[in-house]
């Protein structure tokens, strides 16, 4: 007697659209990641303003000092007050002499929450002033509105 | 004759499994980390620490003096440009920038041009000044962006 093998009946759906989609979309999240992001800082809100335009390119030797609500100054993700601020001034501006620039090539970028007084802004950039800083950037976030 | 099923053939399928679990982690990690980004730019402000100085100046290059007043809880309370009184409004300020330095614009030179100096109260918050520093840099019309006053700089911080 001839026995007929049981072949069992797999309903497969067609996995190729899915796919598709899925790799689209890693596509889309890829591309649109930003890792400049590394930036930014939770504790700081940056005011808006309509005149900004996100700059063509990079500022040349930046240093940017984070400056929170409370007036803390964060600057490699240590936290100074404008008394101890010089101490990391110091230790950033040791990377550009060692390039052979001098402190008035740096930019300081300030992120400065957008509810901090304006007191402990001016205080941090007198701070850098006296560490032979001379280029400041204030950085706020582009209104489109 | 008995012939034979074509769609009888064996089918190598390669097996996807592992591959879609791992282009699900992959999207599951891209959607996690996904953030909006948010454009940001700068007012630049070049400020030598000579520039306090008090030595003798010329006249015809007095900064303008912008003064901000805050009230304890750092609001602002008033804007006086050369100790004419403007409240607290910004389109004023902005107004009295124009009559000022007129339409000109700043000079090419980053150097030359029109200087103001923003004297504020210490406890004013931040976004008040970044609204100062808005209403006398410029203006927008349209697209475009009509350059006033570049050059800006912050007198001796008041305790």
């Amino acid at each position: 007697m001839r026995v007929k093998s049981k072949k069992v009946d797999l309903a497969e759906g067609d996995l190729t659209p899915m796919i598709d989609m899925v790799f689209q979309l890693i596509a889309f999240f890829m591309v649109l990641i930003n890792f400049a992001q590394t930036e930014a800082n939770d504790r700081v809100v940056l005011p808006k303003s309509v005149l900004v335009k996100p700059p063509d390119e990079a500022l040349e030797f930046p240093i940017v000092l984070h400056v929170t609500q409370d007036g803390e100054v964060i600057l490699g993700g240590e936290g100074f007050t404008t008394d101890t601020l010089r101490i990391g001034l110091n230790r950033e501006l040791a990377v550009i002499n060692s390039e052979g620039k001098k402190p008035g090539d740096a930019n300081v970028i300030i992120r400065a929450h957008r509810n901090t007084a304006a007191g402990d802004v001016q205080e941090v950039i007198r701070v850098a002033q006296e560490q032979k800083l001379e280029k400041f950037a204030l950085r706020v976030k582009e209104d489109r509105t | 004759m008995k012939v034979r099923n074509k769609q009888e053939e064996l089918k190598h399928e390669v097996n996807m499994t592992s591959m879609i679990d791992i282009v699900f982690l992959l999207l599951v990690f891209f959607v996690m980390t996904f953030k909006i980004v948010e454009l940001e730019g700068d007012f630049s402000v070049r400020m030598p620490l000579a520039s306090n100085s008090t030595g003798v100046v010329d006249d015809t290059e007095l900064p303008l003096k912008l003064r901000l007043r805050a009230n304890d809880q750092g609001e602002l309370v008033s804007i006086a440009m050369n100790e004419v009184q403007l409240g607290t409004d910004f389109a004023a300020l902005q107004n009295t920038v124009i009559g000022l330095v007129g339409n000109a614009g700043p000079s090419e030179n980053a150097e030359e041009g029109p200087e103001v100096e923003i004297d504020t109260d210490f406890n004013l918050r931040y976004e008040h000044v970044i609204e100062a520093i808005t209403a006398v840099s410029g203006y927008k019309e349209g697209d475009q962006t009509v350059p006033l006053i570049e050059r800006i700089k912050f007198a001796k911080p008041r305790r």
